[in-house]
């Protein structure tokens, strides 16, 4: 089992989330975050002062996958998170040693 | 006593006192999420205190012995003394004889004035005042500053006996609230943090929603200043209107220019600083002269915003810029435009008008000058004396919990 993290730009949650259902996905979990990469922050000015601002916001999402799943939904994230300006995130993959469904009880790849 | 014009005074007065909640908004809006609650309290805290000290005693030291040439007035309405529903006690020979309103009616819409110009400095001071402090401050002033210079141009004192004109305040209001606003910012100096820390503004909506409110109460403001529902009232708001558009143009035109974007902050900012301007000149200027005075107002109030940086100040939200300088340019510029065709009481016509001459703008420089000096030299004092005691600047942990919280127990937005 692994876990699928993603930081995307906000305005492509909608899309994404569309994508990842069509491979799959039962479920994910979307926070809003803010930090930087290469993209940098922005600048802005209030009564000429201008102030910049580090940290860009973006969306994090995180998705549990069976290993058969893992690259599929790898890719349909990619490629609808994807708009090749700069800042459009990024994505990882750790392992997961344990997952469980609260509800039931149930363990494993059964839980995801 | 003419119901005409009592309605449209009952109106007005009612519009002046929308204000200083839109004040608060304007304000509030440009502050940090910690300190929003503070700055609102300022300034619907003013509506409480200083329109009970208007009513016990400010009012007679602003129009009591009105027309005497003098400083101050006296004590005859204290308590609202002879303050009543007919017509001004002195009888139809008096200074205020012309009023054909009930007097208490005028003591209220006086009132609403005394209220909103304190209340304009928190603009200066935002983040860092003790409310103890901000409260003794506000009221000491009305009565030792105030009252006295509502007299001198309002009450027949001595600068409108020189001849010195100011139709709704660009002097009794802006001028010396700027003035003030100075004098305290230095003397209990810079926000922790400033200008290192980015202080940007948390609510620009609440400010644009501000500005609306301001910019519809000073239709009674600057009309209802011809204390009569007539033409001049009409000249008055059609200058109401017209002076902030252009000002708003003026102020981003210069934004634009130099920075690159025209902003919404800018906007609301520029639209201020025209209702500053037009102040002074609302029912004594016509014809194109609104769009003028307006027009400059922006472009002047925006480049007065670099004075803060210039001399190492801290004026929070630009009153200095906004309220000084437009007060200013508004009272100055009036020596030009100012038209006996518009308004009887034009004496000296400006400079650009029909047989004008530069009396009047001699006239509208010294009452300027005399109410700059005179506001920031007892607001020094008063400040001064306020620091010393009760003390008037909050604390650097304050500032860094916030306003909200270290002073009111209370936050604006749960998170």
């Amino acid at each position: 089992m692994k876990l699928i993290t993603a930081v995307i730009k906000p305005f492509k949650l909608d899309e994404v989330k569309e994508a990842l259902k069509g491979a799959g996905v039962n479920g994910i979990t979307v926070t809003e975050v803010q930090g930087f990469g290469r993209q940098s922050g922005h600048t802005e000015v209030y009564r000429g002062a201008e102030y910049t601002v580090e940290f860009v916001p973006k969306i994090k999402i995180e998705i549990l996958a069976d290993d058969a799943q893992v690259d599929a939904i790898a890719d349909a994230l990619v490629s609808s998170a994807r708009t090749e300006k700069i800042g459009d995130g990024k994505l990882w993959i750790t392992d997961v040693g344990a997952v469980q469904r609260i509800r039931t009880g149930e363990k494993g790849p059964d839980a995801i | 006593m003419d119901s005409g014009n009592t309605a449209w005074m009952l109106m007005s007065t009612a519009l002046v006192l929308f204000m200083t909640p839109g004040l608060a908004f304007f304000y509030g809006g440009m502050v940090r999420g910690k300190n929003v609650l503070a700055m609102l309290m300022q300034n619907i805290f003013a509506m409480g205190i200083l329109a009970v000290l208007w009513a016990v005693i400010v009012f007679s030291l602003a129009f009591g012995d009105a027309g005497n040439a003098g400083v101050i007035g006296n004590l005859d309405f204290l308590f609202l003394k002879d303050v009543g529903i007919g017509g001004a006690p002195g009888g139809p020979e008096s200074f205020l004889g012309f009023l054909t309103i009930p007097f208490v009616l005028f003591c209220a819409y006086q009132m609403t004035f005394a209220i909103i110009t304190p209340a304009l400095i928190t603009g200066a001071t935002a983040d860092r005042l003790k409310f103890a402090g901000y409260a003794t401050f506000i009221a000491a002033w009305l009565v030792l500053v105030y009252g006295p210079v509502a007299h001198m141009v309002f009450g027949g004192g001595w600068l409108a006996d020189m001849g010195a004109l100011d139709f709704a305040g660009g002097a009794v209001v802006h001028i010396n609230a700027g003035a003030a606003a100075l004098a305290v910012i230095l003397v209990i100096g810079r926000r922790k943090g400033y200008p290192d820390e980015p202080m940007p503004p948390h609510n620009l909506p609440f400010t644009v929603l501000g500005t609306g409110i301001l910019w519809f109460g000073w239709a009674g403001f600057n009309a209802g200043s011809a204390l009569a529902a007539d033409g001049i009232a009409a000249q008055a708001l059609m200058n109401t209107i017209l002076a902030p558009s252009t000002a708003m143009l003026g102020w981003l035109l210069v934004e634009k220019l130099k920075n690159g974007h025209a902003t919404t902050l800018g906007a609301a900012s520029g639209a201020v600083a025209g209702m500053v301007a037009i102040t002074p000149c609302a029912g004594f200027v016509g014809g194109m002269a609104p769009i003028y005075i307006g027009f400059g107002a922006g472009a002047v109030c925006y480049l007065a915003l670099g004075l803060k940086a210039r001399f190492g100040f801290d004026d929070s939200l630009d009153v200095i810029a906004v309220h000084l300088v437009g007060g200013l340019f508004g009272s100055v510029i009036l020596g030009l435009f100012a038209d006996p065709a518009i308004n009887a009481v034009v004496a000296n016509p400006g400079l650009f008008i029909t047989d004008g001459g530069t009396e009047l703008l001699k006239d509208q420089v010294v009452a300027s000058a005399v109410t700059l000096v005179y506001s920031f030299a007892v607001s020094l004092g008063i400040a001064k004396a306020v620091q010393a005691t009760i003390g008037l600047k909050a604390s650097d942990e304050q500032q860094d919990v916030g306003l909200d919280l270290s002073l009111h127990a209370e936050t604006a937005y749960s998170n």
